[in-house]
């Protein structure tokens, strides 16, 4: 995961698929402080920007309920640590990471954290 | 009360000095007891509650009190005191500590039987017998004292009146500004002021008080007088021993309490200090009390501890009206300028005199007394902030935060300064006011101080980095939310950014929010400035259920749910929702809150579901946000054969006056035609039933995990004023609960409660209804549906999509099974967690 400040007016949100970069949405259309869900070969992918500009990639999964819903939780910050926290049931995860500051675990044991994607804005 | 306190500082004093004996002779039949709260006697509060000295204490320290045997002499040669019982006892320090006795001026007849003084318990009792057969109670003396005893008087149902000498009332402690204020106030409590107006004699028919003639020759018909015309010194022992007295009286004493034999001190009311006056007030005494102790264990005189003087300041203890005066209050002092608030209306005078160098000299309060416990202390000091922040109601801006110094005294009383509360929580751990209270004794005396006592120790458990759980989070740990409510409205802020920015606890330009703090700022924001939620930053802010407006359910899908105001829809429109929810294969439930909800949409099906309803006559039921869910309705008088009134057409009115009302929490309502309440108007935030008369109001219900039955705030109001009455209540609960702090906890939580609720939204007295008026008048009239409006603009409707780079595609993962002939959606078993 990278993340990188877009200006210019063509700039555009691309995901590394281990093959290669796939182009997303312009960045304009990300809200400051919201994410937006992309597929990128069948998975989904959490893509968010931050107040201050910021781009990250993460699973769409909560793993706490299994819904897809990531992308429409609310971005924000803990201390230092950028966060986005699951719309489900509220716990928090770090954004550049994808670990769960709130719990280890999911009920069924398994880690609480979300896969992380690179993301870039590219002019 | 100074001796009690004198034989504490005694008994606290390190180190003890060896062979200490203690012996108390004391005139009354009890122990030293409260004087100062003596009139909470009338109202309950029992002797013994009134004590200050218990058997523990004497014991423990071997103390010998023998009650009821008052001294008769002093034989300073032999160093002897007599008793009235014949008792001689021996001392090396005699301490006088005999207080002072009522003044009763000499008028033909003052000693007729229904005559009273007001100085100890067994004048109370006697002032009670005698208003059990009374009707008519008359008090010589408009003082501090003077008004608490008329006080009592009315409370126990005399028709009460004041005489005093003096143009105005209280006029050693106020001007007159305050004066003609502090008389309405008065007199509204009943009592009748005859001011300008001396005593000339007492009417005496047949042995006992039958009226009383006033200067100007009217006679006031009265069955009892309490004289309470001031105090003299008791120093008559002391006179007779050959002790210096003042002129006017008083034992002269030096600044270390000592008279003009090294062998005897005297303390409290009885002394005249350097400064050549003798006070009447309790917090000189104890600190005379402190000093001579000092006398005692520490030998040489310590010119660290000596008593040269102290203020007047006062303030009125009378049930419903604030008083106080503090320090140069008429403002004699040369060059001094006063800075003046008057809102005779309201009942309110403030006044502070400022001195030609800028500092704090005085001032008088009546009617809101509320910053007399911050600015007593600051009396000499510079004022830190502009003084009209100081006398301003709090509701025409904010209120100034005072940076008291450490050496403030903040409790007069008992002599505490703010840096002894300070050290209290950094160094003994104390973490709340009882703590303080008894670690340094500040606020066990008149209890004035206790409230800033209680702002000291938040901000010094701040400072330690101890959470006291005030603000919203941590990006807004100095507010609650109802501070920053204030301050969006009174900054007229328009966006989380701004907010952040300039009020957040996070650095940087950038900083962000958190969870907590982003929705309820997009909370306040609605509320306060309009516009659509979604737009801009404010989209940033919502939780997903207001994002997407619609409910997020546990598969990822959403529920649709339209307004139903008061549960009335016609066929046609029953027809709409039926068809709707077959085409786009909803689940349909009928809901506890009169709602057809319509459940498994997915994100991108939301528009094109909403752009059905919307073209039907529906619009959004907030079934999403903290805002009115519902008004619930019976069927009410037109159909139902007991209804009184029409329940269903005022819970469509209350529906679509308060839709889409942003606040805390979400609010629920209902109406019911009549007391048989078939809408369980009871366990709502704002309920009403019908009366023969009108409508009965009762707020502060809610079902959940805590239900609460709501309690009754007014009965038979008429419809306008039901819903003005509505409107305020609505209002000022936005305005002043914490986040997701139902009407029920906020009722519980805030000061003086229901009763508070109601002066407020009633009586208007906080003079704020007109503010709530008009937002609540805002709200109404720029009211949109939010899912029109976001229909209406396609960078809206853009959001609704599952994939941001394949706008077109379903979520898959949304997938239903059936059950009862309707959808279920299928959850999600194991996860495969993948990443790169
Ligand atoms: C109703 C009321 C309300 C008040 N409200 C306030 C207030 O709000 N704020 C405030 O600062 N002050 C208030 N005061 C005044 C306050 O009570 C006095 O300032 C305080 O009690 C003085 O303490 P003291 O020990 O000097 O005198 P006292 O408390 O009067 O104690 C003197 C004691 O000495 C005893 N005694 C006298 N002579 C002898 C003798 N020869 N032998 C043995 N015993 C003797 C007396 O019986 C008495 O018990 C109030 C007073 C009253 C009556
Ligand atoms: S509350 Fe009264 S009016 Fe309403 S349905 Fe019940 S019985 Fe009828
Ligand atoms: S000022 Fe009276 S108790 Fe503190």
């Amino acid at each position: 995961m990278t993340s990188t400040t877009g200006t210019a007016v063509e700039t555009t949100v691309e995901i590394a698929t281990g093959t290669g970069w796939v182009t997303i949405c312009p960045y304009d259309r990300l809200t400051p402080g919201r994410g937006v869900a992309a597929l990128i070969e069948g998975e989904q992918v959490a893509v968010f920007r931050t107040r201050a500009g910021e781009l990250y990639a993460l699973g769409n999964r909560d793993p706490f309920s299994g819904a897809y819903v990531m992308s429409r939780g609310i971005v924000g910050r803990r201390g230092e640590v950028p966060i986005v926290t699951s719309p489900m049931y509220q716990q928090a995860f770090d954004l550049r990471t994808g670990e769960c500051l709130d719990e280890a675990t999911t009920p069924d044991g398994t880690p609480a954290a979300l896969p992380t994607w690179r993301v870039r804005a590219r002019s | 009360m100074v001796g009690q306190r004198f034989l504490e500082a005694l008994t606290e004093a390190e180190p003890r000095p060896p062979g200490l004996r203690i012996t108390v002779l004391a005139e009354e039949p009890r122990r030293a007891y409260d004087r100062v709260h003596l009139t909470s006697w009338f109202s309950g509060t029992t002797a013994e509650e009134l004590s200050l000295c218990d058997d523990a204490f004497a014991a423990e320290h071997g103390i010998d009190i023998r009650l009821g045997d008052p001294v008769e002499t002093i034989d300073r040669a032999a160093r002897t005191v007599t008793t009235r019982a014949g008792h001689t006892v021996g001392y090396d320090t005699l301490v006088l500590a005999t207080g002072s006795y009522p003044f009763v001026p000499p008028v033909p007849g003052h000693d007729t039987p229904g005559c009273f003084v007001y100085r100890t318990i067994e004048d109370l009792e006697a002032i009670k017998a005698a208003a059990e057969r009374a009707r008519v109670g008359v008090v010589v003396g408009g003082g501090l004292l003077g008004l608490e005893a008329a006080g009592a008087l009315t409370a126990m149902g005399l028709d009460t009146h004041v005489v005093e000498f003096a143009p105005r009332l209280m006029a050693l402690q106020i001007d007159d500004g305050g004066g003609r204020v502090l008389r309405r106030k008065i007199q509204d409590l009943g009592v009748t002021v005859h001011t300008d107006a001396g005593t000339r004699a007492i009417v005496d028919r047949a042995g006992r008080v039958a009226g009383m003639v006033l200067s100007d020759g009217t006679e006031l018909a009265t069955d009892l007088v309490v004289f309470s015309a001031g105090v003299r010194p008791r120093d008559r022992l002391a006179r007779a021993a050959g002790l210096a007295v003042g002129e006017r009286g008083g034992i002269v004493v030096d600044e270390y309490c000592r008279t003009d034999d090294p062998h005897v001190l005297a303390i409290g009311e009885c002394a005249l200090a350097v400064d050549g006056r003798v006070y009447g007030l309790v917090a000189p005494g104890y600190a005379m009390a402190e000093v001579a102790a000092r006398q005692l264990v520490a030998g040489p005189p310590d010119p660290d501890r000596t008593f040269t003087g102290a203020d007047l300041s006062t303030s009125l203890k009378l049930l419903g009206v604030d008083v106080a005066g503090f320090g140069d209050a008429h403002g004699v002092a040369e060059d001094c300028v006063e800075v003046l608030y008057s809102d005779p209306l309201a009942g309110v005078y403030k006044k502070l005199v400022i001195g030609a160098d800028g500092r704090l000299l005085g001032g008088v309060l009546v009617g809101d007394a509320e910053a007399y416990a911050q600015l007593r202390p600051l009396t000499g000091s510079p004022l830190p902030v502009p003084p009209e922040q100081l006398v301003l109601p709090a509701a025409a801006g904010p209120r100034g935060q005072l940076a008291l110094p450490d050496t403030a005294v903040v409790c007069s009383c008992h002599g505490v300064a703010k840096g002894t509360i300070r050290a209290a929580v950094t160094e003994h751990d104390v973490v709340d006011v009882p703590g303080v209270k008894r670690c340094t004794k500040a606020g066990t005396g008149c209890g004035g101080c206790v409230k800033l006592i209680g702002k000291i120790v938040t901000e010094e458990l701040a400072a330690a980095g101890i959470e006291t759980r005030r603000g919203l989070c941590e990006h807004f740990a100095r507010y609650t939310r109802a501070e920053l409510y204030e301050i969006v409205r009174v900054k007229g802020i328009g966006s989380f950014a701004r907010l952040i920015d300039e009020h957040g606890s996070a650095e940087g330009p950038d900083a962000d929010g958190c969870e907590v703090c982003k929705p309820a700022v997009g909370s306040i924001l609605a509320s306060l400035s309009g516009g659509h939620i979604l737009d801009g930053e404010q989209a940033a802010l919502q939780d997903t259920n207001d994002h997407f407006l619609a409910n997020l359910q546990r598969n990822g899908s959403y529920s649709v749910v339209p307004r139903i105001p008061g549960g009335e829809v016609t066929p046609e429109g029953l027809i709409t929702i039926g068809e709707i929810a077959r085409d786009f294969g909803l689940y349909t439930k009928i809901t506890g809150g009169q709602r057809i909800d319509m459940f498994g949409a997915t994100v991108d099906q939301l528009p094109s579901i909403w752009q059905r309803l919307v073209a039907a006559g529906f619009e959004s039921g907030h079934a999403y946000g903290k805002a009115l869910r519902t008004v619930k309705s019976c069927v009410g008088q037109t159909w139902c054969r007991y209804g009184v009134q029409d329940s269903v057409a005022l819970a469509i009115e209350l529906e679509l006056r308060y839709r889409g009302l942003r606040s805390p929490h979400k609010l629920k309502s209902a109406v019911s035609g009549c007391t048989r309440e078939c809408a369980e108007a009871q366990s709502k935030d704002f309920g009403v039933i019908a009366t023969a008369e009108g409508w009965n109001l009762y707020v502060g219900g809610n079902g959940g995990t805590t239900p609460r039955h709501a309690e009754l705030l007014a009965s038979d109001l008429d419809h306008d004023t039901l819903i003005r009455t509505i409107d305020r209540f609505l209002m000022l609960y936005i305005r002043t609960a914490d986040r997701l702090e139902r009407t029920a906890t906020w009722l519980t939580r805030i000061e003086g409660g229901l009763d508070h609720v109601r002066a407020v939204v009633m009586d208007d007295a906080l003079g704020i209804c007109a503010d709530l008026d008009e937002l609540m008048g805002r709200h109404v009239e720029t009211y949109e549906d939010e899912w029109a409006a976001t229909l209406a603009d396609p960078e809206r409707v853009r959001r609704f999509v599952s994939f941001a780079n394949a706008p077109g595609v379903p979520d898959p993962t949304v997938r239903f099974t059936a059950e009862r002939e309707q959808i279920k959606p299928v959850l999600f078993e194991r996860l495969e967690v993948r990443g790169r």
